[in-house]
């Protein structure tokens, strides 16, 4: 028997209607809209913190196949707002898995658009930039739905690294080891901090507010900035932070929404992009080796190229190979380094975990 | 330093006669670094004994020589033409054992002619499943337990060990000839004797056998400074067990998970760059056991292949092309993406669409011919064909590979029933992919049927929603056929012949035609552009698909 499936609808700021079906929680749901182009790894993306306030377009055309597994999380819970795909797929086969990504969207309360002819979404994503967008399940009046977004803010100067910071300070790895790490945490990945931990680090994860006092309280050997969503223009707090950290000259390493973070506490700007970099492919040339890396990528800010040229104390390490943009950067007189894609990957090609040895080495020595 | 500007011209070696297992594919390859190396301003001389080919065709290359593929021709040409270098990867494994015979003598050496795109020691470690076996094991890769034996009397021994199945597999062969399963000891014998006559060193490999597990195939692309991406992911709807070349064989990988994947690409990558120092294509086939995850490497080829261009037709990215750029100096970061022309060459293609390939065989033409398939090639061609889904996919190849199948739905209808079905597709066979659509239209479980043939149940579920459709279809007529049916038959791949002979009443192929026409249900068309649309392609080629 064919089953027959409920209608959704999607919105776009700029009015662009696409009608599909419904999958997920029953429902409404706003956010900035936003395409990854990684063809696995998608449990991995939705539970990433740094996709808060997103509604993801999959581009790859089936998603679900292989059901959810607990242990392949980025987080403890789903970050995306919202899942626009082509081939929602209930029935999975991976027999690891226990749950299938429905009953999982489900209990996330994760409003789903299946059967949109995602290739044209994304195309027109690409050409008019991110933008708000609003999927549902019980609306379809198509005024209602633009007053609905309109509520919605823009990621422009949005802060939402607190909101998905840890609450409380917590500890990993062994805490006999003689490497310490400080963690800011604002919206940290999973497998950041299991680089770290399988290193040897013994780290101390804090929320994002913390002050300088009390992350050298821990007595680290280095300070990581993590990854996170929102704007990073919109975080002078963290920015304060990171500018008292740097005169320890300790070790600094960040990643995406940290690279960010230090390129600001060192003068250097940053801006919304037109429609960001998200997928599992994107070309880096680490400009001091020659070597290239294929990266995992979900940034929608970048770092001012001009500011860095201008910045003398500032060097630029990576290049992305496909427009020229920023990927990483290091301070030439303190042990501080950043990169605007993920290194620990997951979901992703593995080529940048050295970034994670280099951090230990700049430690140990 | 971009390109080594010492090489001037070049020999391309082809693959010979079209056979089976080694078939238009290096013709394909061939004619790509042709025209990639001339663009370069290098002359190219290229040797093949086969006329019936595109790059033997005058304007393909400086020079072409129409020659027996013998070590007394590469001489011969060697005598007339200065040539600095020889690309070896072009050809298949025919251009392989060429070079190297070639290479053995001593004449590349005396006529001061470097191989490049490959490295001998590279090939013989692919070829040699001895040697293979011991690179994995020095890099910690998993393999099937195996042992090389050079007589019936040693293979013998090994498979007492082992115990059964086994799998013997003659080395340096082309599309696994001489090889095969072995499945108790009465067979053992006789496999023996095949493989070992099939080898030109007279020599097998016993290996245990690991049907049923998954197997996956990785093209890669590796340059001078050992920078190496994955292109393109194919996963055999066929378990092991089956020939490569025989499969059913989809792309991007539908089944893996990250970690799997990732497990999978460091593991394609660690081999690539321990096999020798080359820059070039290569291809890796692993499989991996659905219970616990488990990978093993089950074997490298150090050349473009059938697979690659595959992968290249699959993606948009010009593997051979790129490959033959790589062999004179480039680096991957250096070239630009061939399609979108402003990105860069060093990336992995992403895919917003599903490929499905699937082999055609002509058993009819090969009378008394068993058709049963195994480790040995036995299709004359393939079909490919991209959708929008799996579904879609599947139904597009079927519809071309000009038998009598009109989309998975119609072939050769089966009289078999239920048990009878299920005992049937236990073996593979040309056909089974249409027997295991009747299994389903009869109501066999998805279980029974992933038990019967190892297939991943995704497939099979996929391939349940087209029942379901076509019966839901079959309870109407054209006029009855309500548009949301008819829209979700097209978006899953039904042809409107299909649908036609589905529906209840008489009415033809036009009569659906009329019908999807009047509601607007039409073909739209879409990119192949190796990046999932997130850039503007310059040169991208297009499939059409339904959609809305």
């Amino acid at each position: 028997m064919l089953a027959t499936k409920s209608p959704a609808i999607l919105l776009l700021s700029d009015g662009y209607v696409i009608k599909g079906f419904h999958y997920g929680k029953s429902g409404t749901s706003v956010g900035e809209i936003c395409f990854n182009t990684g063809m696995t790894g998608y449990q991995e993306v939705f539970t990433d913190p740094s996709y808060t306030g997103q509604v993801v377009i999959m581009n790859n055309v089936h998603i679900g196949n292989y059901g959810t597994k607990e242990t392949d999380v980025e987080s403890a819970s789903v970050k995306i707002k919202g899942l626009i795909c082509r081939n929602f797929e209930e029935q999975y086969s991976r027999l690891q898995s226990k749950k299938n990504l429905n009953e999982y969207l489900i209990e996330n309360n994760i409003v789903v658009i299946d059967g949109v002819d995602t290739r044209a979404l994304v195309t027109h994503v690409r050409t008019k930039g991110a933008m708000n967008c609003i999927i549902s399940s019980e609306i379809f009046d198509e005024e209602t739905l633009t007053e609905e977004l309109a509520k919605c803010p823009s990621m422009d100067g949005c802060e939402l690294a607190s909101t998905v910071s840890t609450a409380e300070e917590y500890e990993l790895g062994d805490s006999s080891s003689n490497l310490k790490v400080a963690v800011l945490d604002f919206g940290i990945k999973k497998n950041i901090l299991n680089c770290l931990v399988e290193r040897g680090i013994h780290v101390r994860v804090h929320p994002a507010k913390t002050s300088f006092e009390r992350l050298k309280a821990f007595s680290p050997n280095g300070y990581f900035i993590s990854n996170g969503p929102g704007d990073p223009a919109s975080m002078p707090y963290a920015v304060e932070t990171i500018k008292s950290v740097l005169k320890e000259n300790k070790p600094v390493f960040g990643i995406c929404l940290g690279h960010q973070l230090l390129a600001l506490a060192n003068g250097i700007g940053t801006f919304k992009m037109h429609h960001g970099h998200r997928g599992l492919n994107h070309p880096v040339k680490n400009i001091i080796t020659g070597q290239c890396e294929i990266t995992t990528q979900n940034h929608g800010f970048g770092v001012n190229p001009k500011d860095i040229t201008n910045n003398a104390n500032v060097e630029i390490t990576h290049i992305n190979l496909n427009d020229n943009s920023i990927e990483g950067i290091r301070l030439k007189d303190k042990p501080a380094f950043s990169v605007q894609y993920h290194p620990e990957a997951t979901p992703g090609p593995h080529d940048s975990r050295y970034l994670f040895d280099d951090f230990v080495s700049l430690m140990k020595n | 330093m971009p390109k080594d500007n010492s090489i001037k011209s070049i020999l391309i070696v082809g693959s010979g006669p079209i056979v089976i297992g080694q078939a238009c594919e290096f013709d394909y390859s061939g004619s790509q670094a042709a025209r990639s190396l001339r663009e370069e301003g290098i002359e190219v001389i290229l040797i093949n004994s086969n006329p019936a080919t595109i790059m033997t065709d005058p304007m393909m290359a400086d020079k072409v020589y129409l020659l027996p593929l013998t070590v007394e021709s590469i001489e011969k040409i060697l005598q007339e033409n200065n040539i600095d270098a020889v690309l070896p990867t072009m050809g298949g494994q025919t251009a392989l054992n060429l070079c190297k015979e070639v290479d053995e003598l001593g004449i590349w050496e005396q006529y001061n002619c470097r191989m490049i795109g490959v490295d001998v020691a590279a090939i013989n470690t692919a070829e040699d499943r001895e040697l293979f076996r011991q690179l994995m094991v020095k890099i910690g890769i998993g393999t099937s337990p195996s042992r090389v034996a050079n007589s019936i009397l040693e293979g013998k021994e090994f498979a007492q060990e082992i115990g059964f199945p086994l799998v013997i597999r003659s080395s340096f062969t082309l599309g696994g000839s001489g090889g095969g399963f072995v499945h108790n000891k009465s067979e053992l014998d006789e496999a023996l004797k095949v493989g070992l006559e099939a080898s030109p060193i007279h020599e097998v490999l016993v290996e245990k056998a690991v049907l049923g597990w998954k197997e996956f195939e990785l093209e890669l692309l590796r340059d001078k400074n050992d920078n190496v991406v994955i292109i393109c992911t194919v996963e055999n709807l066929d378990p092991m067990g089956v020939h490569t070349g025989d499969s059913i064989t989809v792309a991007p990988a539908m089944t893996l998970s990250d970690t799997a994947f990732q497990d999978m690409r460091n593991k394609a990558i660690l081999m690539m760059r321990s096999l020798g120092n080359f820059a070039g294509g290569c291809n890796v086939q692993f499989a991996l056991n659905p219970e616990t995850e488990e990978l093993i490497a089950v074997e490298i080829n150090p050349r473009v292949s059938r697979s690659s261009a595959l992968a290249s037709k699959a993606t948009g990215y010009p593997i051979a092309k790129i490959a033959a750029k790589l062999a004179i100096g480039y680096s991957l970061d250096e070239l630009k993406n061939q399609i979108t022309q402003t990105t860069s060459a060093y990336f992995e293609p992403a895919l917003d669409y599903v490929i499905v390939k699937i082999p055609r065989w002509n058993f009819d033409k090969f009378k008394g011919a068993n058709d049963t398939l195994g480790l040995q090639m036995k299709s004359v061609g393939e079909v490919m064909a991209i959708g929008r889904s799996f579904n879609e996919a599947i139904q597009k190849a079927c519809q071309s590979l000009e038998n009598e199948a009109v989309g998975l739905g119609y072939y050769g209808k089966s009289l078999m029933k239920g048990a009878d079905v299920v005992e049937y597709i236990k073996t593979p066979k040309w056909d089974r992919i249409f027997r295991i659509k009747d299994a389903l239209m009869q109501g066999v479980t998805v279980k029974t049927i992933a038990q019967a043939t190892g297939i991943d149940r995704w497939f099979l579920y996929q391939i349940q929603k087209l029942c379901t459709i076509e019966t839901e279809i079959g309870k109407h007529t054209i006029d009855s056929l309500p548009e949301d049916l008819l829209k979700l038959a097209k978006r899953n791949g039904f042809g409107d012949e299909q649908i036609s002979r589905i529906l209840h009443g008489n009415c033809t192929d036009e009569d659906v035609y009329a019908k999807r026409k009047s509601l607007g249900i039409t073909r739209v068309y879409k990119m192949v552009d190796t990046c999932a649309a997130e850039f503007e392609a310059n040169t991208p080629y297009f499939y059409s698909t339904f959609e809305g």
